[in-house]
């Protein structure tokens, strides 16, 4: 068993555990975060920073992230770096967890944060491996899991469900509506302007996208997936945010009707999964990538100027361009592969982009966009 | 956008120096690459042979010339460039520039500058306009006042307040700068600062000792796209050269939003000054204000907090070590983007299907550690600050930090110095100050048990890397009390542990532990440097150890030879052998076998990724090169063969391991090397050949040593057998000297001590390959200086102008018959005295040393005569003669140029250091004068080495008793050349005596004024003649501040006759050169495109 030191030379030996793929694929580690099994699908991400905003992020549910910059945990965890409610996460997976955290903002080591939020991990594997599995073979289902031998738990995560069935926006969406206040100190409400209404659909919000829209002067409603175009326009909004989220778009036809309803009645942007529903709307079909975008680096063109913004991205699916719908135009592609990257119509006030404006972890290169979008909410006025 | 230029030149960075080094040569190289590929003619000028730029086939014309103003408008007129690409030749390239379009030179031949305008650079050099560029995008900088008198420096510190940074505008590697705490160090900084300062400006600057130091490499295109491409934070915070500081990449004490809003902050700042490539920008970010308190205002809960710092317009230092740390090709790409390429339309080469419109992504830790040469300068002063003094530096790769950090130490190839290594003087509370030895005073304060928040208040390093150290602390004491089993050798060779350091603390050889790892199946994997963190499939076979599960790097199929590479750069092993490694990979390929490449140093065009068909990024020990080679041979596989003639000493020491590990060879067997290093065996070889060498034997008792000088007559060479770079060399002129060398070479434990006679004649070398039967001898040089000095630190000179026929023909016939008996299979270096009396017996030729290796001159000789060296070597390893490839035996005929290569040295960098010539090496890089006379070549070469010294410049002399007749003829051609003359007592009784008028100046500096410093620092004098008795390793009390101030003011300072002698014809003799490329010199007008 692998040893752990601390700094006094103390041993502390972490039990042993196991992540065990659908595949048949093991790998043994250490066990870190809480004790408890958790199956989810295996995912990886690239950024060398933002742990603790991607294990808030809703659109990790029902994942087990990897992270594949091998030392996580260096400068610890804090309240406000949530970028949602929870953890949300199934599981984390790293070579190592520091229980040496060294930052004036640190308030709890990674792993005592886990342990609380009650999600397990793994450290001490071949994390490089393990995405060089991934990306050859695929995203697939996994497990974590102390207790149990490989065969055990294989078993036990055969007969589990598999991500792609299940709706995980229905788990990460507010219940009710609510009025955002910025949960950080110091941070201002707008440039002066008088603050124009922004109504944001959440689909699996993060945090950074509505403290952005405050920033820019904006009050902002969140509001849970099932309300209906009627009941938002009710509200009056300047503007609609569809917001990103986890899991499959094909299974959000209420929300592609919502969005029906929107479109033509006040100016929308779409983020990511709120992207995918914008473009099931104008005709296209999602389909799975093979192991995703998930990462700070990726690069995206913007298909008018021509200029290559570095993004922060995090999705499973994507729409396939191919049958899109004459008013709307593809504006943006990802460099590496083509990937429809963002939408704009041409004649209504609507833009959507897959990638994660918000950063949070991430680069800011794109944050402009909230600039053009509230700047489109304010020549609108409210919603007739 | 302009159209692409049809024609490109590109200024290299001139000879290694303190601050300069081999990137580079890197960056260069890259650039000239990066113009091929896009069918742009490539017109290449730089005064350093050492370096690959300058190879033939790298670019399409190639200048080897002095970097001047008036060389490179010669340059222009004859090549009439479209473009100028500036950015990659250092800030020497940058300065030259500017200077060219200020002289208008630019506009009169209609030169385009690439990648960055004037404006640009003027913007980011003159801190008052940076400055104020960055106020202007609200990007804060630290309070600070440019100065440019004493006066404003006295009104600057009263407003800001002590401590200052002082900063000195456009100097190299911070050079002249400092922190100063109190008023003396204030005046003392701040006066130097100006003088180092070619605008006499300097920043005096609000201190922030103590903050994090980070730093981001940036691109831009003509598009406007930004792009970082690493960022880099350093372990020695704020107030250390980040030359100097140990650097880690990526950052790892900031958080996700500090890493993005200094990031943001690169990419405004880069947009702003318009660069149309690479740059890189230095930033302090708030530390831990309980490691060091944050200033005023700031208490509580502050708005995040950083500063701007420094940025370089250019490809830098970093600009390598970010390239070698992520995989992406930055001076590649820069160049591409300087003629109008938008970063989308390059190709990421290391995954061949993406662009380099990306950013890196690493998915394991990096280490750089500068290497320092207080090895070689025990009496320098080792404290770090905004000055460097760093000749190189080392990288390591592995998954955590504390692996990377170790591989790194045992790369730097300090003797002893292992992670273990403590000074025998340290007690209770190792010093914690910033020197080159603080990391590992850190650990020791840890194995103290001194709690680990007062070493990091103490030493205001992050506690983040504290506690990493004390993580390797605590494996130590597992090793130490624990016995060794599977489970915690695992453990601790994951967290790094040599095999060396393992066995130290369990009473073990390293080989026993090498043992137990193969018993227990632990042996390291490689996995690639992929720029994706494995998120693609990659194309490029670049590669690092480290303890995991799944090994990306299998045997490739087919016959490959390992080149063992030389390490960092240090005095002694420079440039020259990494010019040999890159060479050698190329012929293997020419010759159709796989080139494997191991080295340490990122700075290098040897570690580039293109350069082998696979790189080992590794520390060159027995550890990692067995480990290698054993991945290279499968499962039960026949090993490649290791070449380790090309990697200087550090390759050639490890022909005994491998050969002990009954690991194959290729080229001299280890047997060869040995024999040539042993001194028994060696004299028993020479006097059975015939071959006379001076009187001497090998001693390892003072006894013997006063014995066997007695019977030899002094003056005696002394030195310990098996050296580099002279070190610890002495000159001994009397039995008391030889008494005090004993005692210091018994402390340092160096065995068998070789004492020689000293024959104080001109000292000839000579290169030569050798397949067994014929021993080719490209060319003879000859020194200028006489022996004494170390060959690494003469001016040497090809073809030799004053050796009799007679001479020649031993000097061949003795190098072929060495070679032979010494069964030398490649290259070989030898080195002979010419005895200044007349020899009864023979022509008075001696051998000195003989090393069966390249030496440094291989790149100079293998340009001047075009005879490719190391090729012809390594297709002899292979196995094809000389014969087969078109070469008999003998001297290659001679060509009709003359060339000089002079000593580069980096003094002014190095308190404390005394800078006379003697046997033990001190200088750091070297330059090339070609002509086609004599005179013409020496001219260039002291131009080059900025030894130039006019008509008419006052000359200060000292001169030692025993060089004063032999300074008479230097004396009457100074006072015709119009040189007012001062000088030292003795030394001017003699002038006086010759009836040449001349000024006392008094050496004694507590007796009146003028003294000999007085008219050094206020400018009376402009150069020195300073010789001195014998040589040794401490610093001369006799003249050590002459020597001093005229470093320090810059001015060329002599130590040796023969050097003055050479620069003083040269200035009685101005006349013209020629400025033409390197191959019209060599082969003729024809040789001209």
């Amino acid at each position: 068993m692998t040893q752990h030191l601390d700094l006094l030379g103390r041993e502390h030996p972490r039990p042993p555990a196991r992540l065990v793929l659908a595949d048949g694929r093991v790998f043994e580690g250490t066990a870190v975060g809480a004790d408890v099994r958790s199956t989810g699908e295996v995912v990886f991400n690239t950024s060398m920073t933002g742990y603790q905003e991607a294990l808030t992020d809703p659109s990790y549910r029902g994942q087990i992230l990897t992270m594949t910059y091998p030392i996580q945990g260096n400068y610890g965890t804090n309240a406000f770096t949530d970028e949602s409610r929870e953890v949300q996460v199934r599981g984390f997976v790293v070579r190592e967890l520091t229980d040496l955290p060294s930052h004036w903002q640190n308030e709890a080591t990674l792993d005592e944060y886990l342990k609380r939020a009650g999600v397990p991990g793994i450290a001490g594997i071949d994390t490089r491996s393990l995405t060089r599995h991934l990306r050859s073979q695929g995203v697939v289902m996994g497990t974590l899991t102390r207790d149990e031998t490989a065969a055990e738990a294989l078993a036990r995560l055969r007969g589990e469900p598999e991500y792609q069935g299940i709706d995980y926006v229905a788990q990460v969406s507010t219940v009710s509506s609510y009025d955002f206040e910025d949960d950080r100190q110091g941070a201002s409400n707008g440039r002066g302007e008088p603050p124009a209404h922004v109504v944001v659909v959440d689909l699996g919000v993060k945090r950074n996208i509505m403290r952005l829209l405050r920033e820019r002067g904006c009050e902002v409603t969140a509001v849970p997936h099932t309300m209906s175009a009627e009941d938002i326009l009710q509200l009056r909004p300047d503007g609609v945010l569809l917001s990103p989220g986890p899991g499959d778009p094909m299974l959000l036809d209420h929300v592609v009707t919502t969005a029906r309803g929107l479109i033509g009645k006040t100016p929308v942007m779409g983020i990511c999964l709120g992207h995918q529903v914008v473009g099931r709307l104008f005709g296209a079909s999602t389909y799975k990538l093979k192991f995703g975008h998930r990462g700070a680096n990726h690069p995206v063109r913007d298909e008018q100027t021509g200029k290559v913004y570095i993004t922060a991205q995090n999705h499973g699916f994507a729409v396939d361009g191919d049958r899109l719908d004459a008013g709307v135009e593809v504006s943006q592609v990802h460099l590496n592969d083509g990937t429809v990257e963002g939408l704009t119509h041409r004649s209504e006030p609507v833009f959507t982009i897959q990638y994660h404006s918000e950063a949070s972890p991430g680069p800011n290169d794109t944050e402009f966009l909230f600039d053009r979008f509230v700047a489109t909410v304010r020549s609108r006025g409210p919603a007739q | 956008m302009p159209d692409k230029p049809s024609s490109v030149l590109i200024i290299g960075s001139g000879p290694i120096v303190i601050g300069q080094a081999a990137e580079f040569d890197y960056a260069g190289t890259q650039a000239c690459k990066a113009m091929r590929e896009e069918g742009i003619r490539s017109i290449l000028v730089n005064s350093n042979p050492a370096t690959i730029m300058t190879d033939e086939g790298v670019a399409d014309v190639t200048y080897i010339e002095p970097l001047t103003v008036e060389v490179l408008e010669r340059i222009i007129a004859r090549e009439r460039p479209e473009g100028l690409l500036p950015t990659l030749g250092g800030q020497t390239g940058l300065n030259l520039a500017v200077d060219l379009a200020d002289a208008g030179i630019l506009e009169r031949y209609g030169v385009r500058l690439l990648g960055t305008s004037v404006r640009t650079i003027k913007l980011a050099e003159d801190r008052q306009l940076f400055r104020d560029l960055l106020r202007e995008l609200g990007e804060p900088v630290p309070d600070s006042d440019i100065v440019e008198t004493w006066e404003q420096a006295v009104a600057a510190r009263r407003r800001i307040g002590l401590p200052l940074v002082i900063r000195p505008a456009y100097t190299l590697g911070g050079t002249g700068g400092g922190v100063a705490n109190t008023d003396e160090e204030y005046e003392r900084i701040v006066t130097a600062g100006l003088a180092a300062s070619p605008i006499h400006q300097v920043l005096v600057e609000q201190s922030l000792i103590g903050w994090k130091e980070v730093e981001y490499e940036v691109m831009r295109d003509a598009n406007d796209t930004c792009i970082t491409i690493c960022n880099m934070e350093n372990l020695d915070p704020m107030g250390v050269h980040t030359g100097d500081s140990i650097v880690v990449a990526p950052s790892q004490t900031l958080s996700d939003s500090e890493y993005h809003m200094l990031r943001n902050s690169s990419l405004k700042i880069i947009r702003a000054l318009g660069i149309e490539g690479g740059c890189n920008v230095q930033l302090a970010l708030a530390p831990r204000p309980d490691v060091v308190a944050w200033p005023e205002g700031t208490e509580g809960e502050p708005e995040l907090q950083y500063y701007v710092i420094e940025v370089n317009p250019r490809v830098s230092r970093s600009s390598a070590l970010a390239s070698k740390a992520t995989g992406y090709p930055i001076a590649r790409v820069a160049a591409k983007i300087a003629i109008g390429k938008r970063l989308d339309e390059i190709e990421n080469s290391v995954t061949r299907r993406t662009s380099a419109a990306f950013e890196p992504a690493l998915d394991y830790c990096v280490v750089k550690i500068p290497r320092w040469p207080f090895d070689k300068f025990p009496f320098g002063d080792r404290t770090l600050g905004t000055q460097m003094k760093a000749t190189g530096e080392v990288m390591a790769i592995d998954r955590t930090f504390e692996a990377a950090l170790q591989k790194a130490i045992r790369s730097l190839e300090v003797s002893g110095r292992s992670v273990l290594w403590e000074h025998a003087e340290w007690g209770d509370e190792p010093p914690l100050d910033a020197t080159d030895e603080r990391l590992w005073a850190l650990l020791a304060a840890i194995r103290r048990n001194m709690p680990l928040e007062e070493v990091s208040r103490r030493s205001r390093v992050d506690p983040w890397f504290i506690e990493r150290l004390a993580r390797i602390v605590a494996m130590e004491r597992r090793l130490l009390a624990e016995d060794l089993g599977p489970a915690l050798l695992r453990d601790a060779k994951r967290l790094g542990l040599s095999d060396a350091a393992i066995g130290t603390l369990g009473d073990r050889l390293p080989e026993q532990v090498r043992a137990l790892r193969e018993e227990w199946g632990l042996r390291p994997v490689y996995k690639m440097v992929d720029t994706c963190a494995a998120e693609f499939d990659a194309a490029t076979p670049y590669f690092y150890s480290t303890y995991e599960d799944e090994n990306e790097a299998p045997p490739a199929p087919g016959e490959r030879v390992l080149v063992i590479g030389s390490g960092p750069i240090r005095i002694g092993q420079g440039i020259e052998f990494d010019y040999c490694s890159v060479q050698a990979a190329h012929a293997l390929q020419e010759a159709g076998v796989g080139a494997i490449l191991a080295n340490s140093n990122p700075e290098t065009v040897s570690t580039d990724f293109d350069t082998s068909d696979r790189l080992y990024f590794e520390p060159l020990d027995e550890e990692s090169i067995r480990d290698l080679l054993e991945n290279e041979s499968g499962d039960g596989g026949e090993s490649p063969r290791s070449i380790v003639q090309f990697g200087g000493q550090t390759a050639v020491n490890m022909a005994r391991t491998l050969h002990g590990s009954a690991l194959p060879i290729a080229g001299s067997s280890a047997d060869a090397i040995d024999l040539a290093e042993d001194r028994g065996r060696f004299e028993a070889i020479l006097s059975e050949l015939e071959v006379p060498q001076p009187p001497g034997t090998g001693v390892t008792s003072l006894e013997d040593a006063i014995t066997t000088a007695e019977a030899i007559g002094y003056p005696v060479l002394v030195r310990p057998s098996y050296v580099l770079g002279g070190r610890a060399m002495e000159v001994v002129q009397d039995a008391n000297e030889l008494v005090r060398y004993f005692a210091a070479a018994l402390e340092e434990r160096t065995g068998v001590v070789l004492i020689d006679k000293y024959l104080d004649g001109r000292e000839v070398e000579v290169d030569a390959i050798c397949d067994g039967e014929t021993v080719l001898i490209p060319g003879i040089m000859e020194h200028i200086e006489r022996a004494g000095v170390h060959s690494g630190d003469s001016m040497a000179v090809y073809p030799p102008q004053n050796l009799s026929n007679a001479q020649r023909a031993a000097i061949v016939d003795y190098t072929q018959r060495m070679a032979l008996a010494l069964k030398v299979r490649g290259l070989m270096n030898v080195q002979f005295v010419i005895s200044p009396q007349d020899e009864p017996d023979g022509p008075g030729v001696f051998v000195i040393e003989v090393n069966p290796r390249s030496s440094r001159t291989v790149p100079f000789i293998s340009k001047v005569t075009g005879v490719p060296m190391v090729k012809l070597a390594v297709n002899v390893m292979l196995g094809r003669s000389l014969r087969e490839q078109g070469y008999a035996s003998g001297l290659w005929p001679e060509r009709s140029l003359v060339a000089v290569k002079a000593p580069v040295f980096s003094m002014a960098k190095l308190v404390g250091v005394d800078t006379y010539l003697g046997p033990e090496m001190k200088s750091t890089g070297e330059v090339m004068g070609v002509d086609r006379t004599f005179e013409a070549a020496v001219r260039k070469a002291m131009i080059a080495s900025d030894l130039r010294v006019a008509a008419g410049t006052p000359f200060l002399l000292s001169l030692s008793n025993q060089t004063k007749a032999d300074a008479l003829p230097l004396i009457y051609a100074l006072h015709e050349a119009g040189c007012p003359l001062y000088a030292t007592e003795g030394t001017a009784q003699l002038v006086a005596g010759l009836g040449v008028p001349v000024e006392l100046v008094t050496k004694r500096l507590n007796e009146g004024h003028p003294n000999v410093v007085d008219v050094i620092r206020d400018g009376t004098v402009g150069a020195v003649i300073n010789t001195i008795e014998g040589g040794r390793s401490e610093p001369l009390r006799d003249g050590f501040h002459i020597r001093r101030s005229a470093t320090e003011m810059r001015i060329p300072c002599f130590t040796s006759l023969d050097t003055a002698r050479a620069a003083i014809q040269s200035l009685s003799n101005p006349g013209s050169y020629e400025v033409l490329p390197i191959s019209v010199y060599r082969d003729g007008d024809g040789a001209a495109k």
